[in-house]
């Protein structure tokens, strides 16, 4: 029976099987974090690399993330395992803004939540204001196809912050779900009028 | 019989797919730089150097985004900023930190200037989505 053999033939590969699978789990852990000599960048034939430290040394011991640098650099920073600098200059003024912005005009997709907090922690206000984003509700004709071709919030997102695979870390709030108005969510009137004063300090920038 | 034979397709199946993944794993070099690595080669190669490899993941770890972006005045485009030597060597973009006192001064030339020959400039994507098409 050419099918019994066959049967036996495919038990007897089942070993080699797990192997291969085993492998492939290997090989994908081993090619996060790559040295330098061998990312496909970095020259191996300069000696200079020895000097340089590796992605793994730093990023192994950082908040998990599986995508970009696989570190969840928001997670790094808030939860004190990473202190970067803010300001080079003493005098430069180090803003951070805790509003959040609903976004509507995102079709079929959950609404977007845009929170300033963890944006102001990484970036200055003109950064993003008003050569990228104006400081308007509804003024930015943002959508996904100028995103996706590095416009918007496509200048980081996709390059350095988050990639644009992860579509649900910012269409994050449910449409049927959100009862408050869309735009700027201001807690209360004393938030809303720091808000405006330091809109209008940024708009002089 | 006909149990077996349907079996034994589908361990046929698992063999035939799990050793092409793991084959295709192990041969395609899996070359990835870091999310986010920077090839700076307006200047360099065409001036003798190795082209520029410019490490996101190592300087956020040391300074937000701001610092570099907003006083340095570094463009937030890949290609957008022209650096040259000798405007690092006046204390201007890397020349800001990289001057022996921050971190180590122009002389330590093959540090920074450590790509491939032949790079093209640009910032390195996701691996899923190569990142926005401009870049």
């Amino acid at each position: 029976m050419p099918e019994k053999i066959l049967f036996k033939l495919a038990y007897i590969l089942l070993p080699f099987v797990l192997i291969m699978i085993g492998l492939s789990v290997y090989s994908a852990e081993q090619s996060k974090w790559l040295p330098l000599a061998n990312d496909g960048l970095h020259d191996p034939e300069n000696v200079a690399l020895q000097a340089l430290q590796n992605p793994r040394e730093a990023l192994s011991v950082l908040p998990e993330d599986y995508i970009g640098n696989k570190v969840h650099w928001m997670k790094a920073l808030d939860e004190g395992f990473i202190q970067p600098r803010t300001s080079f200059n003493e005098s430069t003024s180090v803003v951070v803004l805790d509003l959040d912005i609903i976004m509507k005009r995102t079709g079929e997709m959950p609404l977007v939540l845009f929170p300033h907090r963890q944006h102001t922690e990484w970036l200055d206000c003109k950064n993003c204001h008003n050569r990228i984003f104006k400081m308007e509700v509804g003024a930015n004709p943002v959508n996904m196809f100028s995103v996706l071709q590095g416009e918007y919030c496509g200048r980081c997102h996709g390059a350095v912050a988050f990639p644009l695979t992860e579509c649900l870390r910012c269409h994050s709030v449910a449409r049927n779900k959100f009862k408050g108005n869309f735009g700027a969510q201001y807690k209360n009137k004393a938030h809303e009028k720091d808000v405006r004063q330091l809109s209008e300090k940024v708009e002089k920038l | 019989m006909t149990m077996h034979f349907l079996h034994f397709n589908r361990l046929n199946g698992i063999v035939f797919f799990s050793s092409w993944s793991a084959i295709l794993f192990l041969i395609i070099p899996s070359a990835n730089a870091e999310y986010a690595d920077v090839v700076l080669n307006k200047y360099a190669e065409s001036a003798g150097m190795r082209p520029v490899i410019y490490p996101h993941w190592f300087h956020r770890i040391r300074f937000r985004c701001k610092v570099c972006h907003s006083e340095l005045g570094f463009e937030m485009r890949a290609g957008a900023n022209k650096v040259t030597m000798a405007e690092i060597i006046d204390g201007k973009f890397c020349g800001m930190c990289h001057n022996g006192e921050i971190a180590w001064s122009v002389e330590y030339c093959d540090r920074c200037h450590s790509g491939l020959p032949g790079l093209k400039s640009g910032i390195i994507g996701d691996n899923e989505t190569s990142g926005p098409g401009r870049w």
